[in-house]
């Protein structure tokens, strides 16, 4: 994208803009929509420098990214609070739990973690470590225990010591398989035992991830009505583009971003930012 | 999704078909078309250059073969190229003359190491060998104990201690040693290829283990960032190999020839999911198929070349672009299908078919009660099951001896596979959420 800077806008330019979005896995037909937009407001603005249609394209992709409503994950005081977070195998679940425990536990808030993950070996120990990490308490089960158990004492746990909030860890789980995705609906009914309960069920994508994201994205939403993205790992070079069709065709915001390893490394989700970061 | 390209070239080539002979605009039509279809399938821009360029020197060059249309050609040609560029010896890694053979994983975070170096141990001990698992992973959380429940699940020794990587790979080699092990799986942690320290820490690791086989842990839903991520640990480490992991999604798994094109080496094993036995040897031609969304029906065209006399070809074809068949055809391709060998293989094979009807048990027993409910029906009824009612089913059932229950589940599921044929009939995408079940009992 540099090389093409203060240049008037051809049709190479057009080419090289959707280039810069394909690899950063935005997928064809947001592209399409974005450069479309971009076309008609360069053409009735009468704009002629590729500058200026970068501006332009980065005001589109920060406004779709900002069509959505607020991106705070909802603690409401006095009431039981549980976030729930779901997504295929590997994305940062676990660790952006931990991140998050310790984020809020700064923020005063006194934070249980459940470990529902039952089926991945050492999982529960993993989430354990992080409990133990930033201060907060670990409810957990036998390995293959019932994951339900594990939420509903978790729950139990939270209540009796009139903790904020229950961060429910669950098992990595591909959208595709039918009775994986049955469970994590049940999981939810399970939270939903105690109605208000569920504030925030937050979808984790690896911003590795191709255009499987929106499939992904698609199936949860449809199984457990996600309320938010954690982007994570965009501390590489991958952009993380898929987010722009999830939200274009979803609706579903990005409320936070993983950016590392580390207990810090998370961050509220910046539109403007993140559109800039696309063409790097 | 499904023959989203098949689609593409039959529009191009129905204007073509006339002429019959490719031009270089047609090619360059195709090449556009290709190009559209691969990057839905997650291949990097410029792996599909470089794909591509290919492709235009094999079309340019070559016969159109009578009996395709030149929509078929191209799509072999392509095909054909996929899998050449994706093949070369599969499941089988380097084994050192002087034992131990080292197995260094590397990899992105959460790309399926650790469950790769269990997966790997549990096939090498059923092949007669002696792995150590070495848990090199310092960094993540309960990593080590994560290796170590699997190695105590595949029964196989385990290592590691708590020092630095490089230390643990050369307390793991005199472990090998001392236990008279003759292949070592080293585990390290997951990595950003831009991460300069911890590739340093990489290269200090291989510089210890010095592994016969470096091979890189990719996921099968990584989008554009896969050939940076090749490029950097080859550079890096040196790559002998790759291992695609969670391919029992329905990413499309473009990475795979984003990372062929960058390494050159071969893509090894296939991870298709959580348990330890959910590991197989890289299937080129399958993979091609995924990634340009077609089901393996190039495969299953030429068994039905070998199988079906020349009519019957035509015939199936024609059915299975129209999906216009009855009970009657039904009963004709059974017992071609037959000829095709295990149904479960051929149904294996056909593009659409969910995932849960290719898994299935199907028992090829059960045909033989099929054929014998079918061959109990009159034509009138093969022809018109909407007919048979009540009385003309207790008939049937009676005269196959079956049940009316049974003779009533495959006059259900013939509907819906007549459903699911029109639906996936070249060109047709099918009908979305819809699970139809195939006319067998049992499915
Ligand atoms: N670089 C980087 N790595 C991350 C990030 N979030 C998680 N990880 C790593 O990704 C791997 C998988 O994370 P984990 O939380 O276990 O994933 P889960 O299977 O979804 O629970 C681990 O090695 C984490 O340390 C991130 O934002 N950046
Ligand atoms: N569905 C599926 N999941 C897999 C496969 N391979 C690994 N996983 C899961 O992916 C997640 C990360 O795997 P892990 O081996 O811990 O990754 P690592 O961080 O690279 O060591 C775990 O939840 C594994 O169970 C696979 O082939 N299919
Ligand atoms: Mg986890
Ligand atoms: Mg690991």
């Amino acid at each position: 994208m540099r090389g093409i800077a203060g240049r008037a806008v051809d049709e190479e330019t057009w080419e090289e803009l959707e280039e810069a979005l394909i690899l950063a896995d935005v997928g064809l037909p947001t592209t399409g929509r974005l450069l479309d937009a971009v076309r008609a407001r360069a053409a009735a603005e009468k704009v002629g420098d590729t500058d200026s249609v970068v501006a332009i394209l980065r005001e589109e992709i920060a406004a779709l990214l900002d069509g959505s409503t607020g991106r705070d994950l909802v603690v409401e005081p006095g009431e039981p609070n549980v976030w729930l977070f779901v997504g295929v195998n590997g994305v940062g679940k676990t660790t952006t739990i931990g991140k998050l425990a310790a984020q809020q536990s700064d923020a005063g808030r006194s934070v249980v973690l459940a470990a529902a993950d039952t089926f991945r070996a050492a999982a529960a120990e993993q989430l354990q470590l992080w409990g133990e990490r930033v201060g907060a308490a670990v409810v957990r089960g036998q390995e293959g225990a019932d994951p339900g158990s594990v939420i509903y004492d978790a729950m139990a746990a939270a209540s009796g010591r009139s903790a904020d909030l229950v961060l429910v860890d669950t098992a990595g789980r591909l959208h595709t398989k039918v009775n994986l995705m049955e469970e994590l609906k049940k999981l939810r009914r399970i939270v939903d035992r105690t109605a208000g309960a569920c504030k925030e069920v937050l979808l984790v994508i690896d911003a590795t991830t191709g255009q499987n994201g929106l499939a992904q994205a698609r199936q949860f939403a449809e199984a457990v009505d996600v309320t938010g993205i954690a982007l994570t790992k965009l501390d590489g070079t991958a952009k993380g583009g898929i987010v722009l069709a999830i939200q274009g065709e979803l609706g579903i915001p990005v409320k936070i971003v993983g950016v590392g390893e580390g207990v810090d490394d998370l961050m509220a989700f910046d539109p403007a930012e993140f559109a800039a970061a696309l063409f790097e | 999704m499904f023959d989203a390209l098949s689609e593409r070239f039959e529009g191009i080539f129905g204007r073509l078909r006339s002429r019959g002979r490719l031009t270089p605009k047609d090619l360059d039509e195709v090449a556009r078309e290709i190009r559209l279809a691969l990057i839905e399938a997650d291949v990097n821009l410029r792996a599909i250059m470089q794909f591509i360029a290919r492709v235009k020197e094999q079309a340019s060059g070559a016969e159109v073969a009578k009996s395709l249309s030149p929509a078929q050609q191209v799509i072999k040609i392509v095909h054909d190229e996929l899998v050449a560029t994706l093949g070369g010896t599969t499941g089988k890694l380097t084994m050192s003359p002087k034992p131990p053979t080292v197995v260094m994983l590397a990899g992105l975070q959460g790309s399926g190491k650790t469950t790769a170096a269990g997966k790997l141990a549990r096939l090498l001990k059923a092949q007669g060998l002696q792995p150590l698992l070495v848990g090199a992973d310092l960094q993540r959380p309960a990593a080590v104990e994560q290796l170590r429940i699997l190695a105590e699940r595949v029964d196989v020794p385990f290592y590691s201690e708590q020092s630095a990587p490089a230390d643990v790979a050369r307390g793991a080699m005199e472990e090998a040693a001392r236990l008279g092990r003759n292949v070592v799986i080293v585990d390290t942690a997951g990595r950003l290829q831009i991460d300069a320290a911890l590739m340093d820490e990489l290269r200090g690791v291989r510089d210890v283990a010095m592994p016969h086989n470096t091979l890189l842990v990719v996921d099968a839903m990584t989008g554009q960032e896969a050939v940076n991520v090749a490029e950097a640990f080859n550079d890096a480490v040196g790559l002998d190999g790759v291992i695609l992991t969670k391919i029992d999604g329905d990413a499309r798994g473009g990475a795979a020839l984003s990372v062929k094109e960058v390494v050159g080496k071969p893509i090894l094993f296939a991870g298709t999911g959580e348990n330890l036995e959910d590991f197989e040897p890289f299937h080129p031609d399958r993979m091609a198929s995924r990634i340009l969304g077609m089901g393996d029906v190039l495969t299953l065209i030429e068994k039905a070349e070998e199988a079906f006399d020349e009519e019957q070809v035509r015939k199936a074809e024609a059915i299975l672009r129209q999906g216009q068949f009855d009970l009657d055809d039904f009963l004709g391709q059974l017992q071609q299908v037959k000829k095709m060998g295990p149904l479960q293989g051929v149904i294996g094979m056909l593009p659409g078919v969910p995932k849960e009807v290719k898994d299935a048990q199907i028992d090829d027993r059960e045909l033989a009660r099929v054929e014998a409910i079918i061959h109990s029906m009159t034509m009138e009824e093969r022809r018109n099951p909407a007919i048979v009612n009540g009385s003309r089913r207790v008939r049937i059932a009676r005269g196959s001896g079956t049940t009316t229950s049974d003779v009533n589940n495959l006059l259900k599921q013939f509907k819906q596979m007549q459903q699911m044929m029109r639906g996936m009939g070249f060109g047709r995408p099918g009908k979305k959420g819809k699970r139809p079940r195939l006319p067998v009992p049992g499915l």
